[in-house]
């Protein structure tokens, strides 16, 4: 057991664990942000995805030990009333079902549109090809995702 | 319009104990005959057990409590629209709660496509008779007759005179108005919410990271825990030793119940490494089977299997025996898992005066009745809490999940969250069972369909047949058996269940029958109805217009035979009381069949929420076009080979097709819609893709099939 100093929404947050425990149970178990989600455990379906210093991490298979003075963000940082222009554009399109993969999914397309503002839809199909919804709302993630960028 | 509403003095009396302000009124929303709408003298209507109910407080709030488990259907949403269409209500100040597990609700579970329909009419009433009132009370005060007051969006309106008052300021005056015998709904195309598109309640809950899910469920001093079941169905434990395992940081216990092995610790990743140090023993109790040996027992059981006789209307030996032409066909299907994205979990805690139970279950009651019996202890001594759903598709339907986390409560003494891994939840059964089925036709010199034979042979499937679904009803002579194997691989509904692979296997074969009396495919299926409708044989328990209907409308919409750019396949399945046709499209590509588009015609009767629906239809063809293509899981020694995401294939963003959603619009009460676009997809696109091959899929997942192997 370790006790991690980590950034984490922009506040200095504690967690005492062991150095290889993935930072998503960190999120989820210590830090009591379970905005992040458990989907596999081995980095196939981007549910746990949060930011890291900008970069989309599968937290489910990243150890805390990794983290260091990194920033990390996570879907309840991402903007603070809700009102990121894909989190507005997931509820004008009503993209979600069950909603579990959703944040994962806005995390992969925020660190994408930060990265590259007006991505083709074929640019937006690559990235978002990697995360898994189970319920189906590929379309509808697609053209969320489209809908933020024209708003950026 | 009629609806009676005549309150028991009893309930009556039990709620005038409570005081405060504002118009409550109690409902049974799943009551089987009409509704009995109860007045509350006070908000606090949930606090006595009244857990369905629909308040209007002195501000002008309108809260609704949404019975039914939600898992994505968005039934939050859509039950509320109902209530609130009636209501004339302001949809921007109507407030939604999931309610609790309550013993008045007596259909509260998802599942079967039958939340909407049940409770359709009961929920226009609630919305109706809170409105006669509110516009009672505002007709007293400004002693005017009703007659000549409306209401519209949370105002009563009296236009002679230009008075108006909010439902806020009318909702102490219209709880004293007495709870009207029969209330008149208003006809549909007066509605203003119903049939639009309405956002889900939760979205920004959702968007924003809310703990919503039941994975999400904290409790100050719970304790986290795993199970170790026997990885091989058919072995039970023998022994074990928890001692490495219960050394390691974190870990309070190791105990045992049933063939469990559970760790608890302090944390799930603790929990999760401990329980890989567990050195248990098992040993063989059934069968150890094979995916190779099903194979081969689908064979002999076809040929030898004891047969149980589903439907037998006129001679079916005769009618091939004087066939000018007959036609078989074989389908066989894996096991699937559900893999819901949220993994099971529950928490529970039992204590000496109770128990409560806290988790994400499409069947609340049923948990609670489990846990009852499991651990000795009353039903009203426990409490059950729903979580909103990380998905279900009938998983949920059982409650594993919830009993194990009650027992091991039990034996530790402690309140438990009890998770499964992805892992766990893959390899842990309850699977859409695998069947095979053989389809033979006899035609006639002219190409008409005089004797249709099906046999389907199921493991752990139950009737792997839908013995009374077309084409049953349109065939002079027709024979429909099934056979069953028994096998410790367990198995359980799954979305749409049996259907969600027979419909694939029996509108493919429908195409191979119209291709060889040479008909076109559409026209087959029309002609058959037509007879059905003509000289129906036996029992039909389809409605013959309804799927008239969304054939025609799929063919038109669709350019069904006008296209040359692509292969396009049909299909159209009734089921769970709606009637869904597809058109999928297929083009070339590499060598390769890739579907573009698929079109889907839905009569699933009065859609609530536009947008839900659409949602619903889309999700049930990604759905039943994922699993058709990529999913199987396939035994070792009763061990499944497929265990997560990386070796169980599930469809992603890349391999969706264009879809295209049409709704009839005929005015009949709503049929459900969670289920039935699912089954039509697999036969649409396997019949475009023999379209655009040649090739008939004949194993799902299509993706091991030879046309997904060759590339040019
Ligand atoms: S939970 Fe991390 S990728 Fe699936
Ligand atoms: S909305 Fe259910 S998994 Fe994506």
């Amino acid at each position: 057991m370790a006790n991690y100093k980590l950034q984490v929404n922009g506040k200095t947050l504690q967690a005492d664990v062991e150095a290889d425990t993935p930072l998503l149970w960190v999120l989820r178990d210590h830090l009591g942000l379970v905005g992040t989600k458990y989907g596999c455990g081995i980095a196939q379906c981007g549910a746990c995805t949060v930011h890291v210093n900008g970069s989309p991490t599968r937290s489910c298979v990243y150890p805390v030990s990794a983290v260091g003075s990194s920033q990390v963000i996570t879907i309840e940082g991402l903007s603070e009333q809700g009102d990121h222009p894909l989190q507005k554009a997931w509820d004008e399109i009503d993209v979600a079902q069950c909603g579990y993969c959703q944040a994962g999914q806005i995390m992969t397309a925020a660190a994408l549109l930060k990265q590259n503002p007006k991505p083709s839809m074929d640019e937006i199909e690559v990235t978002m090809n990697a995360n898994i919804c189970r319920c189906g709302a590929y379309h509808r993630i697609r053209e969320a995702v489209k809908l933020a960028s024209s708003k950026i | 319009m009629k609806s009676t509403t005549t309150n028991s003095r009893r309930d009556f009396l039990k709620m005038t104990a409570i005081t405060g302000g504002g118009l409550v009124l109690g409902f049974n929303w799943f009551s089987a005959e009409a509704n009995a709408p109860v007045k509350f003298s006070s908000i606090g209507a949930g606090d006595v057990g009244f857990n369905s109910y629909l308040s209007i407080s002195t501000e002008g709030t309108i809260t609704i409590l949404s019975p039914n488990p939600e898992l994505g259907q968005n039934i939050i949403t859509s039950f509320p629209m109902v209530v609130a269409e009636e209501l004339e209500a302001d949809w921007k100040k109507v407030k939604v709660l999931q309610a609790n597990l309550d013993n008045k609700f007596d259909r509260q579970l998802t599942g079967g496509s039958g939340a909407v329909p049940h409770s359709w009419k009961l929920l226009r009433n609630a919305g109706a008779t809170a409105k006669f009132m509110l516009i009672e009370a505002a007709a007293k005060i400004w002693s005017v007759p009703a007659s000549e007051c409306t209401a519209a969006n949370s105002f009563v309106i009296h236009s002679r005179s230009g008075k108006k008052l909010s439902y806020g300021e009318l909702a102490e005056a219209a709880s004293k108005i007495p709870v009207p015998s029969t209330v008149k709904l208003k006809d549909r195309k007066d509605f203003k919410l119903i049939g639009k598109s309405v956002r889900n309640v939760e979205n920004l809950k959702i968007v924003t990271g809310k703990p919503l899910f039941g994975l999400d469920f904290y409790r100050e001093g719970m304790v986290y825990a795993m199970i170790q079941r026997p990885e091989q169905f058919g072995m039970k434990l023998k022994s074990f030793d928890g001692s490495i395992a219960k050394a390691m940081p974190g870990i309070i216990d190791v105990v045992s119940f049933k063939n469990n092995v559970a760790v608890v610790g302090k944390s799930t990743w603790q929990v999760l490494k401990a329980r890989k140090l567990l050195k248990i023993e098992y040993e063989k109790e059934f069968d150890l089977e094979s995916t190779e040996d099903h194979d081969k027992l689908f064979m002999n059981l076809m040929d030898n299997g004891q047969a149980t006789v589903r439907r037998k209307d006129g001679d079916v030996d005769a009618a091939f025996k004087s066939a000018a032409k007959v036609i078989k066909g074989e389908y066989q299907c894996p096991f699937i898992s559900h893999s819901p994205m949220e993994p099971m979990n529950f928490f529970a805690h039992v204590r000496p005066d109770g128990v409560e139970l806290v988790g994400p279950t499409q069947t609340p009651a049923r948990a609670r009745a489990e846990v009852s019996q499991l651990l000795k202890i009353p039903e009203d001594k426990i409490t059950l809490q729903l979580t909103r759903l990380g998905g279900g598709f009938g998983r949920r339907l059982k409650n594993d999940f919830a009993t194990e986390a009650a027992e091991l409560s039990s034996i530790i003494k402690a309140p438990v969250k009890l998770i499964w891994t992805k892992e766990d939840d893959m390899t842990g059964g309850t699977y859409r069972p695998a069947c095979r089925y053989r389809f033979e036709a006899a035609l006639d010199s002219s190409g008409n369909l005089t004797g249709y034979k099906l046999r389907g042979v199921g493991i752990n499937s139950g009737n792997p047949t839908r013995e009374h679904n077309f084409p049953s009803g349109a065939v002079d002579n027709l024979l429909i058996d099934s056979v069953e194997h028994k096998s410790a691989i367990t198995t359980g509904a799954w979305r749409a269940p049996i259907t969600n692979f027979l419909a694939f296997a029996e509108q493919a074969f429908l195409d191979e029958v119209a291709l060889a009396a040479g008909k076109d495919p559409v026209q087959f299926r029309l002609d058959l109805l037509a007879k059905a409708k003509k000289s129906p044989v036996g029992d039909i328990r389809y409605d013959i217009s309804r799927m008239e209907g969304v054939i025609k409308m799929a063919a038109e919409k669709s350019g069904w035979g006008k296209k040359k750019d692509v292969s396009q396949g049909f299909s159209v399945y009734f089921s769970h009381a709606s009637y869904v046709a597809q058109v999928a499209e297929v083009i070339m590509r590499n060598g390769l069949p890739v579907v573009k588009k698929i079109y889907a015609v839905s009569d699933c009767g009065q859609v609530v929420s536009m947008n839900g629906a659409s949602h619903q239809v889309m999700g049930g063809i990604v759905d039943g076009l994922g699993h058709a293509m990529y999913s199987k899981l396939s035994f070792r020694d009763g061990a499944a080979d497929q265990n997560n995401y990386n070796n169980y294939r599930l469809i992603r963003m890349k391999e969706v097709p264009e879809i295209e959603t049409h709704f009839v619009d005929n005015g009949i009460d709503p049929t459900g819609l969670g289920e039935p676009a699912l089954p039509p997809t697999g036969g649409a696109v396997a019949n475009a893709i023999f379209k655009a091959t040649g090739k008939r899929m004949r194993n799902q997942p299509f993706i091991e099939e030879d046309v997904f192997k060759t590339v040019s």
